[in-house]
């Protein structure tokens, strides 16, 4: 009460903290308030043009469907997650079960993971282009777009796997080598069952990068508007179809309609990540 | 059998934890030898002081967009930075948990959405509005710094929000104690104790920045010439790439590889700078 009183004899003090506490009240505002104009603003502009064209089986520049995109997306997300799930995962239980301490490939791995971590997508959409698509000579292709994004999302799975490893506590693993069991199956039986949530959760991490991205695409997966028939041949995903739409410069009401297809998909898996680390923080 | 079984498998996460290594091998090789003679051909000097990029004409100068790239990223964090450390202050010192049990989610989600959909936004709404209200085509540096801004709004919460968290209690009681307010405590106290910790995330919004492409290409305008003023176009480095690589071919091709080096240059430096800041952070 002494400080209250002390206050009232301090009008600058007050005035300090007054000013102080509207600022940070103006930037929470303005952070919520931004995401409901995003939000809001696709919505309201992208849902009246949901028509039920945007979803015929074949692309053709009348119905600009998006329905191809959306399967080229799905494909696309197994593709990459088949490859770099696994990939990531047993890079994981590498660095955590197996390697000594003061190992010097952990922290080269580290080191690089973490490099990976801050490369912009264009950059991997530029080295995919020359690697897989002139190198290798694929051409654009879907194939050559999942293993970009593999390398992409490649830390982000090593990284939660990690964390979730980690989590799992030692006696569990001292329980299983005391009956009897070996390291692999300790490490496939005991520890890895208990760390999958977490692992999930990077996974859901990962296909959102995956949905969203466009940069590292265009110049591997390429921009063709239809459902390829084999992995080698071109194919856009919805965020690709996006940019390809506003390149043409007309059909912006189906940009609106891809959009909301897009937020949708990406409140999805925010909805799912939370729930998950809701269990993860439960148990 | 069961040891060779263990050998075997031991082997194959081993060759799983050098994959990331070969890909950042791979990454740079491929870039670099492609990059570097285009460099060398038009003369490193040339390329990186150039003040004109006129491919028709065999000129490469990249200096446009390396400036284009660092004002757009400039005025993101001007934008970004002030809006993000103080929302972080809100959702940690200022927030009832019921309010924070939306915020948090709200800012995954500001961080969740693909950035095409940052650039479409840019385009159908900021752009219009700059055009309206300074009377030039809207797609500007002004409109690239404010999708920016918002787009690294995410990073630097988040960061900002853990270093906060990891503040002793005590600094904040201790204050309290000797008389100044809540907000005092909070600002003279609480938040230069975790200064690295949010220096970091700053850091780390820069990267964001500088590497981003869809959105930018949308709302910059492009025009690969030095960078007017605030309310005309700008081309990053990114965008250019973005924008050429369609249809470029030989040195105007390498030469385009050579900006993506510039740029994997700058992302290196910036890494670089983070992980020695979180380290020290992580010292103290």
């Amino acid at each position: 009460m002494r400080g209250e009183q002390e206050m009232k004899n301090r009008p600058a003090a007050k005035i300090q903290s007054g000013f102080l506490r509207t600022i940070v009240y103006i930037a929470a505002i303005l952070t919520v308030g931004v995401l409901a104009c995003i939000i809001g603003y696709i919505l309201i502009k992208g849902i009246p043009n949901l028509s039920l064209d945007l979803f015929s089986l074949e692309y053709t520049s009348e119905n600009v469907s998006l329905f191809p995109a959306m399967v080229n997306t799905v494909t696309m997300t197994l593709l990459s997650l088949v490859i770099s799930v696994p990939l990531g995962v047993f890079s994981a239980i590498y660095l955590v079960e197996y390697a000594k301490r003061g190992n010097k490939l952990v922290s080269v791995v580290r080191v690089t993971a973490e490099t990976l971590t801050g490369i912009p997508s264009i950059v991997y959409g530029l080295f995919g282009f020359l690697f897989f698509v002139t190198a290798f000579g694929w051409g654009y292709s879907m194939l050559a777009g999942s293993l970009t994004l593999v390398i992409m999302v490649l830390p982000v799975i090593m990284r939660s796997t990690e964390e979730a490893l980690k989590a799992v506590p030692d006696s569990y693993r001292e329980g299983s080598f005391g009956l009897g069991a070996g390291k692999l199956r300790t490490v496939f039986r005991i520890v890895l069952p208990s760390a999958v949530p977490g692992i999930l959760a990077g996974v859901i991490l990962a296909v959102g990068r995956i949905v969203g991205e466009t940069a590292a695409l265009i110049y591997t997966a390429g921009t063709v508007a239809q459902i390829p028939g084999t992995l080698m041949s071109s194919g856009r995903t919805l965020a690709v179809h996006m940019y390809a739409l506003w390149s043409e410069g007309i059909n912006t009401n189906q940009s609106y309609a891809t959009a909301v297809v897009l937020l949708v998909v990406v409140v999805l898996l925010n909805a799912a990540s939370s729930a998950i680390a809701k269990r993860i923080s439960k148990g | 059998m069961g040891k060779f079984k263990e050998k075997f498998m031991q082997g194959v996460f081993m060759f799983s934890a050098c994959v990331s290594i070969l890909a950042v091998a791979l990454i740079c090789i491929f870039l670099f030898a492609n990059g570097i003679p285009a460099m060398q051909e038009i003369g490193i000097f040339k390329f990186l002081g150039g003040t004109r990029w006129r491919p028709g004409n065999d000129i490469y100068g990249i200096l446009p967009m390396i400036l284009g790239s660092i004002y757009v990223t400039a005025g993101a964090l001007i934008i970004g930075v002030p809006i993000g450390i103080l929302t972080a202050i809100f959702m940690t010192r200022f927030c009832p948990d019921k309010l924070y049990r939306i915020l948090k989610p709200a800012v995954d989600l500001l961080a969740g959405i693909p950035s095409v959909v940052y650039g479409f936004f840019g385009l159908m709404v900021i752009v219009p509005i700059i055009r309206d209200a300074f009377g030039v085509s809207g797609t500007s540096m002004l409109a690239a710094s404010i999708v920016l801004g918002i787009m690294i709004l995410p990073t630097i919460i988040n960061l900002s929000e853990s270093a906060i968290r990891a503040v002793p209690e005590s600094y904040y009681e201790g204050s309290l104690a000797l008389g100044a307010t809540h907000e005092r405590s909070v600002f003279k106290c609480v938040v230069p104790a975790a200064k690295s910790g949010i220096f970091a995330g700053i850091i780390l919004g820069v990267g964001r920045a500088i590497g981003e492409t869809m959105a930018v290409i949308m709302v910059a305008g492009n025009q690969a010439i030095m960078p007017q003023g605030l309310t005309t176009g700008v081309r990053t480095m990114t965008a250019n790439i973005v924008l050429e690589m369609g249809y470029a071919t030989d040195l105007h091709r390498e030469a385009l590889i050579a900006t993506a080096v510039v740029l994997f240059v700058f992302i290196l430096i910036i890494n670089l700078s983070f992980s020695l800041i979180k380290r020290k952070s992580g010292q103290n």
